[in-house]
């Protein structure tokens, strides 16, 4: 998933002066769990910026057009609001494979589309192929390619992005309906997390009426979510969404959600103290200080999937000895940076796997301990050459400044080498012409949130050798060891199996450490006082359905 | 007269074109590739890629885009942002919003800075003109950012006398972002007209009117304040152009969904459409508010004529 949150942040000491800064720690979750059954009504109002998309699924993947596509749209499976574990709340009554190759998955009667037409297996076999064909230009469309077919339907491009030989198929040859209720996908491989991915936005299904106008569908969606559009969404202002009475899932609590654009999250937070806007998913870091404090316990945090990680040039003859990887992550104070730099609003990651999946463990990485004098003598046991000062290479204009400064800092007191910064790239030039093109000289930040709640979607993506660019695995990290373990994991015969073999696969890769783990993300919301029930999952979406409306 | 007009108008198209293609250069010339930065950390399946630059057609040189572009605008198609969305609809759906807030912001300059530099020019020395000068220095130095917080803080939050942000009740929602943007200028007003209002009044052709025996008033409206409206006209005609051009960081404070936010996030993510656009829009404003300013001149100095 991309994380990518452009609200503006102006700078504003001022605002924190003008509220009166009364630093105060107290750490808010919401305790009113008084879930009511059935309807609450009332209508209540949430913020995002601007989706950078039309709102369609299989298109959005960044966290804005995220929030309004849950509401409006629900996949095959869904995830527990907490803990992120899969729940068959979802259209799918069952997905299941004998092999973890040919899954069938059979539907439950009764859902529909906003616009009363069914939601059968059509509806989706139909989205996905829509999706997956590379004319269409569908962001989401990487993600049906583990199934058999797929690479018919891409465009043969050349190393300029000009396509050589266009797509020979408009279907994926896995996909199958059977009956209405019933349809029949064939992976490339086996892979027993299939059925936990299928919750994410480009699998979610398309009414017959999206093939007819998808320009207009992506202004005024017709999906099968709890809520649904009410009029044509407006860049920078919003709309509104009304309960899906039809829904046959747990029906939404209110009668309907203002989403509203603003784009300046200041902005948004002086609207949420005045009562004129109930649900803000971030807190500007100026107020964070005094946010719980003036909030209580609508002050909300949680820990999110987002995970901020440093990775080596392995390419780089400087960082090819796994030992010199080890020695700077020892010699990086992680809980110390979250501190004071972050003010406690990312924790400091001692693993490759985010704490909201299922398998982390909290102590995995061994080199990411501090202990800067195991690091000084590790790094001596190396021919690194200390006189010479390390590139720190970061993204410009993302807020990176500050703790790739505070890591530079404690290698030099640490290990005794100097730090040069290279943080004035734009994120495109940054990832395409610098790190796909192995140009990068030292260390370089990147981040990464899930998409689906597996350990396999912190690992997979990310550093196997079929992830090298273009794919994600930009510090050029391959060992076939380390891709069979994954492999494994992907056919293993049970879920606590497969999570066994994902740990062993991330023991692999904190050994040889590509990648040195640095943070996991937190979320802070505030909300008004008209609103209970409010929830966030993993994702960072809140979960509107639940919202109630105080009467 | 008219000829004049006609002139003036026929020479915008030469500026439009020079002005388009500079503007369309300077975006090609954008460091990063839009289509990458579009995708963020997943990468995008390269037949997607692929067909994402054929359809804005990335992969031709500046030239050719150039003359494509053109050939659709000529055909009076603006083309399409990333996300698929029509320049020109964007465009219809802000231009009146930023219209608004500009005359707002315009009105409050043209009101209170002409009142406050009037009164300060015609008691020069006095209280009221000191006071005319510690406040526009005040207020030109204060940083607009710091203006718009403390005035959203204030006198939305606190007093609740304007709403806090967005354009929901109608044009009383402008009066504070249209007064916060305005104020820079209003002080620069304020100074200006106080200026050349002192200045004229020692005038020869003013001794001249006072000696005839006029009523001051007659002598300060009639003679003085005409003339020394020219320099103040030039600037609120320019200010006008300026605004309407779009105000990034208020338009962000008041989340006002005008265009000058749209072509900041446009520039941002390289949108050449976009931007070509609604800036070739800002330079039309320019020209006519120009011509706008120079035919007033006639009307308030009797000394110039256009042939």
């Amino acid at each position: 998933m991309q994380i990518h949150k452009k609200k503006m942040r102006l700078s504003a000491v001022l605002l924190v002066l003008a509220l009166g800064a009364t630093a105060c720690g107290g750490n808010g979750t919401d305790s009113d769990d008084s879930s009511a059954e059935g309807p609450s009504g009332g209508t209540f109002s949430y913020t995002i910026t601007n989706p950078e998309n039309p709102l369609v699924p299989g298109n959005t993947s960044e966290s804005e057009g995220t929030q309004v596509i849950q509401a409006l749209f629900t996949g095959l499976v869904t995830y527990d609001v907490e803990t992120s574990k899969l729940e068959m709340e979802g259209v799918a009554e069952s997905v299941e494979s004998e092999d973890s190759t040919l899954w069938t998955v059979k539907l439950k009667e009764g859902w529909t589309f906003h616009d009363g037409t069914p939601v059968d297996a059509e509806s989706f076999v139909n989205a996905w192929n829509y999706t997956a064909l590379s004319t269409n230009a569908q962001g989401g469309s990487s993600f049906f390619s583990n199934i058999e077919g797929y690479d018919d339907l891409q465009a043969e491009t050349d190393d300029n992005d000009v396509v050589t030989k266009p797509p020979s198929a408009e279907e994926m040859s896995g996909l199958e309906v059977v009956d209405p209720q019933t349809f029949t996908v064939k992976l490339t491989a086996p892979f027993t997390q299939f059925p936990l991915t299928l919750g994410y936005n480009p699998f979610y299904p398309l009414p017959k009426a999206f093939f007819a106008d998808p320009e207009a569908f992506g202004k005024k969606p017709i999906g099968n979510g709890p809520f649904q559009a009410e009029e044509e969404f407006r860049q920078d202002v919003g709309f509104t969404m009304t309960r899906f009475d039809d829904y046959a899932g747990d029906k939404a609590k209110a009668d309907a959600v203002d989403i509203k654009v603003i784009p300046d999250v200041n902005t948004a937070y002086i609207e949420v103290q005045a009562g004129n806007l109930d649900i803000l998913d971030t807190v500007p870091p100026e107020v964070i200080a005094t946010a719980p404090a003036e909030f209580g316990d609508r002050f909300i945090e949680r820990s999110s999937s987002t995970f901020t990680y440093m990775g080596f040039p392995t390419y780089d003859p400087r960082y090819d000895d796994k030992k010199v990887r080890q020695a700077f992550s020892m010699a990086i104070d992680r809980a110390a940076i979250t501190k004071a730099i972050f003010n406690d609003t990312r924790d400091p990651a001692f693993s490759a796997i985010s704490p909201v999946v299922d398998g982390s463990r909290p102590d995995a990485c061994e080199y990411c301990k501090y202990d800067p004098a195991a690091a000084k003598a590790l790094l001596a046991e190396t021919d690194f050459d200390t006189s010479q000062p390390i590139d720190l290479w970061f993204n410009a204009g993302a807020g990176h400044d500050a703790w790739v400064t505070a890591v530079g800092n404690q290698l030099r007191e640490n290990l005794g080498v100097t730090y040069v910064l290279k943080g004035d790239l734009t994120f495109s030039q940054y990832l395409k012409e610098v790190g796909r093109q192995k140009k990068f000289t030292g260390p370089f930040r990147l981040g990464w949130g899930m998409d689906y709640p597996s350990p396999q979607n912190y690992l997979e993506p990310l550093y196997t050798e079929s992830a090298l660019p273009p794919g994600s695995n930009t510090a050029f990290y391959v060992n076939p060891a380390f891709d069979a373990k994954v492999q494994e994991g992907n056919e293993a015969e049970d879920n606590d199996d497969a999570i066994e073999l994902y740990q062993e696969a991330e023991d692999i890769l904190l050994e040889d450490m590509p990648i040195m783990p640095m943070f996991f993300g937190k979320l802070q919301s505030v909300h008004s006082e008209k609103v209970s029930n409010v929830a966030f999952d993993a994702f960072g979406r809140a979960d509107l359905a639940n919202v109630t409306v105080n009467q | 007269m008219g000829r004049y007009i006609a002139r003036r108008l026929l020479l915008t198209i030469p500026v439009l074109l020079g002005s388009t293609f500079l503007i369309f250069a300077m975006v090609y010339a954008l460091p990063g590739d839009p289509i990458a930065a579009l995708a963020g950390d997943r990468p995008l399946a390269p037949g997607v890629v692929a067909e994402l630059k054929d359809r804005y057609n990335l992969n031709d040189p500046l030239l050719v885009q150039y003359g494509k572009y053109l050939g659709a605008l000529l055909q009076g198609d603006l083309g399409t942002d990333f996300a698929g969305r029509s320049v020109s609809e964007t465009v219809a759906e802000r231009l009146p919003v930023t219209v608004k807030l500009a005359l707002v912001a315009v009105g409050f300059e043209a009101l209170i800075g002409l009142i406050a530099g009037v009164l300060a020019g015609i008691r020069k020395d006095s209280f009221f003109d000191n006071l005319v000068l510690v406040t526009t220095i005040a207020v030109v130095s204060v940083p607009v950012f710091v203006l718009g917080f403390v005035a959203q803080i204030t006198l939305a939050l606190r007093l609740n006398l304007f709403p806090i942000s967005g354009i929901g009740e109608g044009l009383y929602s402008y009066l504070l972002p249209g007064f916060v943007l305005g104020s820079l200028s209003l002080a620069v007003v304020a100074r200006l007209t106080r200026t050349s209002l002192v200045e004229n009044l020692r005038n020869d052709y003013v001794r001249t009117a006072r000696a005839k025996g006029l009523p001051p008033r007659t002598v300060l409206a009639k003679h003085a304040l005409r003339n020394s409206l020219i320099p103040v006209v030039t600037f609120l005609g320019a200010d006008l152009g300026a605004l309407l051009s779009g105000a990034i960081v208020t338009e962000g404070i008041f989340n006002i969904p005008g265009l000058g936010r749209t072509v900041f996030q446009a520039v941002q993510s390289g949108e050449g459409a976009v931007v070509v656009g609604v800036v070739t829009l800002f330079i039309f404003f320019y020209i006519v508010f120009n011509l706008v300013i120079d035919i007033a001149y006639a009307a308030l100095d009797p000394r110039i004529r256009y042939e």
